[in-house]
């Protein structure tokens, strides 16, 4: 049975059922049913990195992952970071480093980011760079996206702390 | 690149997604992380007509460290194995060699299983595998067998899986302590599959002698591989920098790549001799003298 | 200017378009979606050369879900043909590219059919099952292979030959104390903008109208150029920019889906979208480079350069596509690069093969250029025994010497000049930051297992290209100004830029500009973005509008406040007049339409030049290869938003070292594309270039715009071959290896030092 059914999972903090052929990966799914058009394709065979999207926490390429495989799965986006009105520490660290110019790998390079932050507030710069090695631009040549990140470190120590607290 | 028409399955225990395989015989194709299978369905290299999903099986997640050795289920993630201190101190090896495989977002899901299965003949665990000697338990409707990683991989992409069988975990000999070893190996980029790379480790013997040396290499041939004429010549010897060259000599002889797009075969040969030399004389600690 | 506390003209002021990006509320092509839009995938030729035998797209048009399948027959009698929009000599004219193949297919991935169907899967589904029928062909893959001409009028495969340069070449060659000659070739590879393209094609069959949105570059002159092919005019058409992932020379221009998707749409007379996927766009959009030259040069023995003679030879792929012959021709043009040399003779030669056709790529022509003499500079340094920096700077022309005419290079083109500039200066510069002298003695030296190499390539570059650009500024009732204008925005940060120079002009707050751009429907006229021309034409273009505005606003004031213009003053979009009295830009535009339109016209180019430096080490076992420092240095004469430019530069030197070490298009002797993904093509990633400077310097603006910009975009790549394959051979002196040919693969270099070896093993 190849015809589309049900997905139930949450992205960005609220439930959403997605009813898809088997064949839809997850960031079509997102692009198309729910409309997340942040989430960019930029291969879809799982080289470039723009359709990284965070899933229970862990950063996944999301032309590589089924739509079905995210079934009960908590999902964030680059929506879920801040809005146009509100930017998150890291992505006003973009902004402050010119850290952008097309925009088109952004979104997947600030969701790549932000996973790796909340996990590791403390990464250097060579786990960064190493990190950020899977996600393609072709704008900037790199250099002011890691200054961004090495700055935007500070934020997520911050709310360790509070978490610790 | 939309992948093709395709029905999907999750089953919930290991015996219905060995029946679900059953059921459908060749046109089933199992689905872990996917991270080698979905690129080659959004390519149309692949076309099956069901997905079975394992990754939410049980008990297929784990990493355990026993007087048997040390298990490492199919699910585990190259993630797991990069957060696991333990086994990084249990199997120092496997971790310096997946530190090379792919990406972040792609170790978040890419498992060990899959690896495996899919056997690429750059790839990182299906090397250490053959290196290492490590033995493969396989689940099918017919029941289990156990096989080496060796008997396992038949050729490039290709394994003696059938249509109905799970690779369920893989179990690496327990490493010694004070063993001496290293990995090399040479990409393009970082993250890229090798042109070529080189496991290679041996004990240390009361008298400062090698033995039990095990050389694997990875990206020379149409599967990982051990060389066997390299490891009789470091056998029994002290590991100078006369025995390494003699060594990367006698490996240079014992493969045959092929050319493609990425190196002509020549290169692969004669990479494959220098990175030898720098794992063996990394795992010696000594510093051969820089020819050219 | 206008009395504002600060100017941003200058300043490196975050940019506008940011936040929208930021927060995944950007609107790029494959966002959109309109209600009953059907979906477009386009069956490519899977072989090189072949003649069509017969189509079968029943079994396709069975399939549920499936609309149409288009194709040639489907289309005209006489299938479309795209134009040549740049270099349209007329030798090219019968070597452009029909929309869709016909009788025959002459590079793999050129469109034989397009499917519109439900959805994208579905429609890629169909593709399979179209059944198509050839008769194989030899396939052509490289200069003079073959005896089979690809186009029937056609003798061989020789598109395009001339000759052209200054002086008497031939009397500096016979006279020189020193000649060498070398070839050296340039590999063919491509832009990879990270979004690859897409459209939306919306026929209004009452109205008669047509709206594609997705267009960018050049859509006023793609505007006319589908009118013409689909019978309409030009006003029934509108090209709608919206946000672009990355254009870099090879997105906008006119291709074959340009025309398809717009003739699908009224075809099914339903909304069609395509969106390009990443396998089709590295065999279907532009390719370029891909130039062979055999460059001589005579010297005197104290190294004066008296002649340059250069044979360039293009590989233009299997049709000549809209840039012409741009690519080589620049190749010949910037052979002679900053240097004072007074003969030179150049001859171009371009080659059909059974390939994806070519087109530019940020610095065209430029690239290899500078590669190709660059390099032989160093040979001929290192033959007559001169340091390569004094080599350089003996023959760098000199400031008193500008402007210094280069004329006759391009048969295209009138007379030219490098500008301003101190070339001398800037290379100096550049010296002191890569640290050429504490480091010059590492030349070739072997440490810890590594061979280091410095390399040095000068450069001029032209920008601004003509004729003209156009600007609307609208001040909107509520005070906020828009800015129109007809370049077009490929994601460079030119929205930031143009309102930089519309706030200082009128004192009105950034943050209440807002900048439309690109879109047919916003102008008469516009001509888009090219050769670094959008902030040198269009920001004069927006100058103009706003001085003219800023008039406008001031009489406006006059009357409503009594007062005479010269009383007033502009301060923070407030008319403030001697006497304190004033009147806010919002009341002002309340009470009558206040708008100015603006214009820049210019035919003179202008020169930005600078000089690149790269120190690498390379493993002489492995053939790697580590870029250990970058440093590029170039006077834009004039930076309007010092970030922006700056990101320019380290972007483009990064793309430029994919062009050195990794970015390929590898075709097999059938024409085969071997590598169409991105695990096969490769580009940089964050790890591979870590250490990378670029110096900008304002010493010396143009004189042809009010701006005194140069143009920034594309410096930053253009001599990044010349001096990364200088390091390298440096580096690799010592072992008798030349560098001739890029790109510089481990598998590349280790052969090179293999074969020296081999060399120097049988001369002993």
């Amino acid at each position: 049975m190849t015809s589309a059914r049900p997905v139930h999972f949450t992205v960005n903090g609220a439930a959403a059922t997605v009813t898809v052929e088997p064949r839809t990966t997850l960031a079509d799914a997102l692009r198309n049913e729910l409309r997340l058009t942040g989430t960019h394709l930029g291969c879809e065979h799982g080289v470039c990195g723009a359709c990284t999207v965070i899933v229970d926490g862990a950063a996944v390429r999301g032309c590589l992952v089924l739509a079905a495989q995210a079934e009960g799965r908590e999902i964030t986006t680059v929506e879920g970071l801040g809005s146009a009105a509100h930017l998150s520490a890291l992505q006003l660290a973009f902004r402050k480093h010119h850290a952008l110019q097309c925009g088109f790998c952004t979104a997947g390079i600030l969701t790549t980011a932000h996973a790796l932050l909340t996990e590791e507030p403390h990464a250097d710069e060579d786990r960064i760079r190493e990190v950020i090695s899977g996600n393609l631009c072709r704008c900037t040549g790199y250099l002011p996206i890691i200054a961004a990140i090495m700055e935007a470190r500070i934020a997520y120590r911050d709310v360790q702390c509070e978490a610790a607290q | 690149m939309k992948l093709p028409p395709l029905d999907y399955i999750c089953p919930a225990t290991l015996p219905e997604a060995i029946a679900a395989l059953a059921v459908h015989g060749g046109n089933a194709k199992v689905i872990a992380g996917g991270q080698s299978l979905m690129p080659m369905l959004a390519f149309r290299l692949a076309a099956p007509s069901v997905l079975v999903d394992i990754g939410r099986l049980p008990d297929l997640k784990s990493i355990s460290i026993s007087a048997e050795g040390i298990d490492i289920g199919a699910l585990v993630t190259w993630r797991d194995i990069e957060r696991d201190a333990q086994l990084a101190q249990a199997h120092p090896l496997l971790a310096a060699a997946i530190a090379h495989v792919a990406h972040y977002q792609v170790r978040n899901r890419g498992t060990v299983g899959g690896s495996m299965a899919h056997a690429d003949p750059a790839a990182e665990m299906p090397g250490i595998a053959v290196t290492c000697d490590a033995m493969l338990t396989i689940v099918g409707s017919t029941g289990t067998r156990i096989l080496s990683a060796n008997e396992f991989l038949t050729g490039g992409l290709s394994t003696v899986l059938g249509a109905d069988e799970i690779l369920t975990s893989i179990r690496l000999p327990l490493w010694k302590k004070a063993r001496r070893w290293a990995f090399e190996e040479l990409a393009r980029r970082r993250g890229d599959f090798a042109l070529a790379g080189v496991a290679a480790f041996y004990d240390i013997d009361a008298q400062g002698l090698a033995h039990n040396a095990h050389i694997g290499v990875i990206g020379v041939a149409d599967r990982p591989m051990r060389l066997p004429g390299v490891e009789a010549i470091l056998d029994g010897r002290r590991i100078d920098a006369d025995v390494i060259l003699q060594a990367a000599a006698v490996a240079r002889d014992a493969v045959d790549p092929a050319d493609d797009i990425h190196a002509e075969a020549a290169y692969r040969r004669d990479l494959l001799g220098v990175l030898l030399e720098r794992a063996l004389a990394r795992a010696a600690n000594i510093t051969l003298p820089e020819a050219a | 200017m206008s009395d504002v506390a600060k100017l941003l003209v200058g300043s490196a002021v975050e940019r506008m378009e940011d936040a929208r990006f930021l927060s995944g509320s950007g609107n790029f092509a494959d966002d959109l979606a309109v209600e009953g839009m059907l979906h477009a995938a386009i069956l490519r030729s899977p072989i090189a050369h072949a003649r069509i035998v017969a189509i079968d797209a029943s079994a396709a048009l069975a399939m549920p879900g499936i609309h149409a399948v288009i194709t040639a027959r489907d289309i005209s009698d006489t299938i479309p043909i795209i134009p040549l929009r740049l270099a349209p000599l007329p030798e090219f004219e019968p070597f452009r590219q029909p929309v869709i193949a016909s009788d025959k297919v002459r590079y793999v991935g050129e469109p034989i059919a397009v499917v519109i169907a439900d959805s994208r899967a579905l429609a890629e589904d169909a593709l399979e099952r179209i059944g198509i029928e050839f008769e194989a062909l030899s396939a052509v893959t490289e200069r003079g292979a073959s005896e089979t001409p690809l186009f029937d009028f056609a003798e061989d495969n020789v598109a395009l030959r001339y000759d052209a340069g200054f002086g008497d070449a031939d009397a500096a060659f016979a006279s020189a104390d020193y000649v060498r000659t070398e070839r050296f070739s340039v590999q063919r590879h491509t832009a990879l903008p990270m979004e690859t393209r897409g459209l939306l094609a919306e026929w209004n069959s009452s109205a008669g109208r047509l709206v594609v949105t997705g267009a960018t570059k050049v859509t006023f002159y793609n505007r006319r150029a589908l009118a013409q092919m689909l019978g309409l005019r030009e006003d029934d058409i509108d090209l709608i920019e919206i946000d672009v992932g990355g254009g870099f020379g090879v997105r906008g221009e006119f291709y074959p889906e340009d025309f398809l998707i717009p003739f699908a749409a009224r075809k099914v007379a339903r909304p069609v979208k395509w969106i390009e996927d990443r396998r089709e766009h590295l065999m279907a959009i532009n390719h370029s480079r891909d130039i062979a030259c055999e460059l001589s040069l005579a010297c005197r023995s104290d190294g004066m350069m008296l002649g340059l003679r250069g044979q360039v030879f293009a590989d233009m792929g299997a049709y000549i596509r809209t840039n012409g012959g741009v690519v080589p021709a620049k190749a010949a043009q910037f052979l002679p690069g900053p240097y004072r040399i007074p003969h030179v003779s150049v001859s171009v030669e371009a080659f059909m093969t059974s390939k994806t056709p070519v087109g530019t790529y940020r610095g065209p022509g430029r690239f290899e250029a500078n590669f190709f003499r660059e390099r032989l500079i160093d040979m001929a340094a290192t033959d007559l025994g001169i340091d390569i920096a004094e080599f350089r700077r003996k023959n760098l022309i000199t400031e008193q010497e500008l402007p210094y005419p280069i004329d006759g290079l391009v048969p295209y083109e009138g007379p030219t000049s490098y500008d301003t500039g101190d070339y001398v200066e800037v290379f100096e510069r550049a010296l002191k930051e890569i640290g050429w002298h504490e480091k010059r003695h590492l030349q070739g030296k072997l440490v810890d297992g590594v061979r280091h190499g410095i390399g040095l390539g000068c450069f001029v570059e032209s920008g601004g290209a003509g004729p003209k650009e156009n600007a609307a500024l609208t001040l909107e009732k509520d005070g906020s100004l828009t800015v129109a204008v007809g370049s077009s925005v490929l994601g460079q940060g030119l929205e930031t830029v143009l309102g930089q120079i519309a706030s200082d002009t009128l004192s009105i707050p950034f943050d209440r500009i807002r900048v439309l751009h690109g879109s047919t429907t916003l102008l008469d006229e516009g001509f888009g973005t090219y050769h670094s021309r959008a902030v040198v034409m269009g920001g004069s273009a927006v100058l103009d509008a706003a001085i003219r505005l800023r008039e406008k606003i001031l009489q406006q004031a006059s009357n409503h406040l009594g007062r005479p213009n010269s009383e007033l003053k502009i301060i923070n979009a407030n008319v403030v007049a001697d006497n304190g009295a004033s009147v806010s830009f919002a009341a002002l535009a309340a009470g009558c339409e206040l708008q100015a339109d603006g214009t820049f016209s210019n035919e003179v180019r202008t020169y930005s030049y600078g000089t690149h430096a790269a120190h690498v080490t390379v493993d002489p076992r492995t053939g790697a290869v580590k870029v250990l420092d970058y440093i590029a240095v170039e006077d834009v004469g004039r930076a309007i938003n010092p970030a922006i430019v700056h990101g320019q530069a380290i972007g483009a030197i990064v793309q430029g070292l994919g062009g050195v070490f990794l970015d390929h298009l590898i075709y097999d002797d059938q024409g085969q594309l071997l590598n169409a993904s991105l695990a096969d093509y490769l580009v940089p990633t964050a790890s591979d270039f870590p250490v990378l400077r670029a110096v900008t310097l304002e010493l010396r603006p143009s004189p042809s715009n009010p701006l005194g910009a140069k143009g920034a975009g594309e410096g930053g790549i253009v001599a990044v071959a010349a001096a990364t394959a200088n390091a390298v051979a440096a580096a690799l002196a010592p072992l008798n290896v030349e560098i001739h040919h890029l790109p510089l693969t481990p598998p590349r270099l280790w052969r090179l030092i293999k074969n020296a070896h081999a060399r120097a093993i049988t001369a002993a």
